[in-house]
């Protein structure tokens, strides 16, 4: 029944894929603002000068034929060349992908281990006030803009204290680099037995994904604390109760056990609102990441990254939200069933 | 009348009750006070430029000190509250009304319409929001429209979503059959049965959209593609102050910063208290 669940859950992800690619296509391609314009070379183009980048660009061709060029260039991975770079910008992507990626896990490591203590703490004694402290605590870490949480930890922790390395790159200029390996630069440096680039590396990670961290908290704080008030309240912890197992047992082995499920879901969501927000993260502490390269490619008027990043984004998500539902599935049997 | 009395004092009752709710509602009066008279209560213009006293820290005649032109920085963040907030109020309306529109037209008829919305909502939510909307601004042009635009694009999805749904489960229900029987057309039965009902969900999202979408504007403004400067804006003012902040300049990110996140925090907690308020189980 599992292997069966899992491809269903694999052709439901296909569509979305598709509906992903049509509409990277359509953002860029049929809004307003002609591409072209922005293409040809010259601060004011000639007619001469547009239709030829048109005819480049292949805009000349009609919405559908444009769709079908699009997407057999995606399927055979030609996602365009950035005109900043001059390179291709699958490579330029794929070449960051993986600070992205290290600067969202490590955020979401830390906020689920500050979350779930803190969710599992506030349901129990849940109306106390450390309940409604949580509850403060994390409505306020999701109001608050990542931008300026960044900033005021650089100002506090890098120029205040001194004790940050400047917000800048992910390793210190001077340490010799890991060989490449993962892309993740805490993975790499380990491999290679590098602890000064070890240590470099996640000083630099630390206040960006600190950042990013408070900010996803508070939906995971919640999740966990209202799935855990209804296993709480579930008779089998009566009967736990009853039969006098310890508080850690029953708190955690019986309870956190079944309210982690519900949490899981949340992840997608979280994971989503972190791809969002790494523009804005890596933009504050200067990350190499895929967020800051889209952002300096759209503020160039270059699309091609733009498209690209945002394609990227959409497939990330969807891998994401297939993970937790596969998982939910291995899980949960009941889940399984087909909705 | 007496249903609608009761309400309201319930209401009534929850905000005094309830310290959460009365903060929210406190701070949000505050907001649309300075939004509404924020120009005429401001001690300087918000664009008077001083250049004798660039980067004064916060003093007495400067509360929030002055910025790289000598710009009084309290005048700005007052005054900036008025457009943050007007970007969001009108983005989320839109995305509201047509929202519903759509989502209820969508469930309650459901068919092949029901099909094709449910697909567009699909194609708009398997982009990160703050990702999308970046993506419609560079595409439509950045201006405050296309702002407005993209905020609400972003938005509709949830409003479509949850209607639709409500509509799904309210239309089976006995007393929507009992009107139509009655001889209550289509968009009678919509607008007076089923929408009431749906509203306390629609309203806690409502709720909760507004503060998303402030961080929205102000982060698009932040990255250089919302409003343009010198107009005084929260996430202009924190982009500005970011490259000064290295010089010891706290001040120019502080402010700014700490008015944007109440703004944010406050329609929070209101989503926070509405919740309260309409969740049968804590009447």
């Amino acid at each position: 029944m599992l292997s069966s669940f899992i491809l269903r859950r694999l052709l439901a992800a296909a569509p979305t894929l598709l509906a992903l690619v049509v509409s990277t296509f359509l953002i860029i391609r049929v809004l307003p603002g002609d591409p072209a314009i922005f293409f040809a070379s010259s601060p004011v183009p000639t007619a001469e000068e547009i239709t030829y980048v048109r005819q480049k660009l292949g805009l000349d061709r009609s919405v559908p034929e444009q769709l079908v060029i699009y997407m057999s260039d995606v399927a055979s991975g030609d996602l365009g060349t950035s005109f900043t770079t001059g390179r291709p910008v699958l490579t330029e992507l794929l070449e960051r992908l993986p600070a992205s990626l290290e600067l969202a896990l490590v955020a979401l490591l830390l906020a689920v281990g500050v979350s779930i203590p803190l969710g599992v703490t506030a349901a129990i004694w849940s109306g106390s006030p450390l309940d409604h402290a949580a509850r403060a605590i994390s409505s306020i870490g999701v109001s608050m803009p990542t931008f300026v949480t960044g900033l005021i930890l650089i100002y506090v922790f890098f120029l205040q204290l001194g004790i940050a390395p400047e917000p800048v790159d992910r390793i210190d200029i001077f340490i010799a680099q890991p060989p490449r390996i993962s892309g993740f630069l805490l993975v790499d440096s380990l491999l290679a037995q590098n602890w000064e680039a070890l240590s470099s590396a996640a000083q630099r990670l630390a206040l960006p994904s600190i950042t990013m961290a408070i900010f996803v908290m508070s939906p995971l704080t919640r999740m966990t604390r209202s799935a855990m008030i209804g296993v709480l309240n579930a008779d089998f912890i009566r009967t736990a109760r009853a039969m006098g197992l310890s508080d850690w047992t029953i708190y955690v082995r019986y309870g956190l056990r079944n309210a982690l499920l519900p949490v899981l879901t949340t992840g997608g969501i979280v994971f989503s609102t972190m791809l969002g927000s790494n523009v804005l993260v890596e933009r504050v502490f200067g990350w190499p990441g895929i967020g800051g390269f889209a952002l300096n490619a759209l503020l160039a008027s270059d699309y091609a990254p733009v498209q690209g990043f945002v394609l990227v984004m959409g497939v990330l998500l969807i891998l994401i939200n297939l993970t937790i539902d596969i998982s939910y599935g291995i899980a949960d049997p009941r889940a399984r069933r087909s909705t | 009348m007496s249903r609608s009395f009761s309400f309201v004092s319930h209401a009534c009752a929850l905000v005094v009750r309830n310290p959460i709710s009365l903060g929210s509602v406190a701070m949000i009066s505050l907001l649309a006070i300075l939004a509404l008279f924020g120009p005429h209560l401001v001690p300087y213009d918000p664009n008077l430029t001083d250049l004798s006293i660039p980067f004064s820290p916060p003093t007495a005649g400067h509360w929030f000190g002055t910025d790289q032109v000598g710009r009084d920085v309290f005048s700005r963040v007052i005054v900036a509250t008025r457009i943050d907030l007007m970007v969001a109020i009108c983005a989320v309306a839109l995305s509201f009304f047509a929202g519903i529109l759509i989502g209820a037209s969508s469930g309650y008829y459901g068919g092949s319409l029901d099909l094709w919305v449910s697909r567009a909502t699909d194609m708009v939510q398997v982009f990160p929001l703050f990702v999308l909307a970046m993506a419609l601004v560079a595409a439509l042009g950045t201006d405050m429209r296309n702002i407005v635009l993209a905020t609400a694009i972003v938005n509709l999805p949830f409003y479509v979503r949850l209607t639709r749904a409500e509509m799904i489960i309210l239309r089976a229900q006995m007393f929507v059959e009992a009107a139509r029987v009655a001889g209550n057309g289509d968009g009678r039965i919509m607008c007076r049965v089923l929408l009431p009902n749906a509203l306390p969900n629609l309203m806690i999202q409502l709720s909760v959209n507004l503060g998303w979408a402030i961080l929205n504007a102000a982060s698009l403004s932040f990255i250089g593609l919302g409003i343009r400067p010198p107009t005084p804006e929260w996430g202009i003012m924190v982009a500005e102050g970011a490259t000064h902040v290295v010089a010891g300049n706290w001040w120019l990110v502080i402010f700014p910063g700490l008015l944007l996140t109440l703004a944010v925090f406050s329609f929070n907690l209101l989503g926070d208290a509405l919740r309260d308020l309409f969740d049968i189980r804590t009447r």
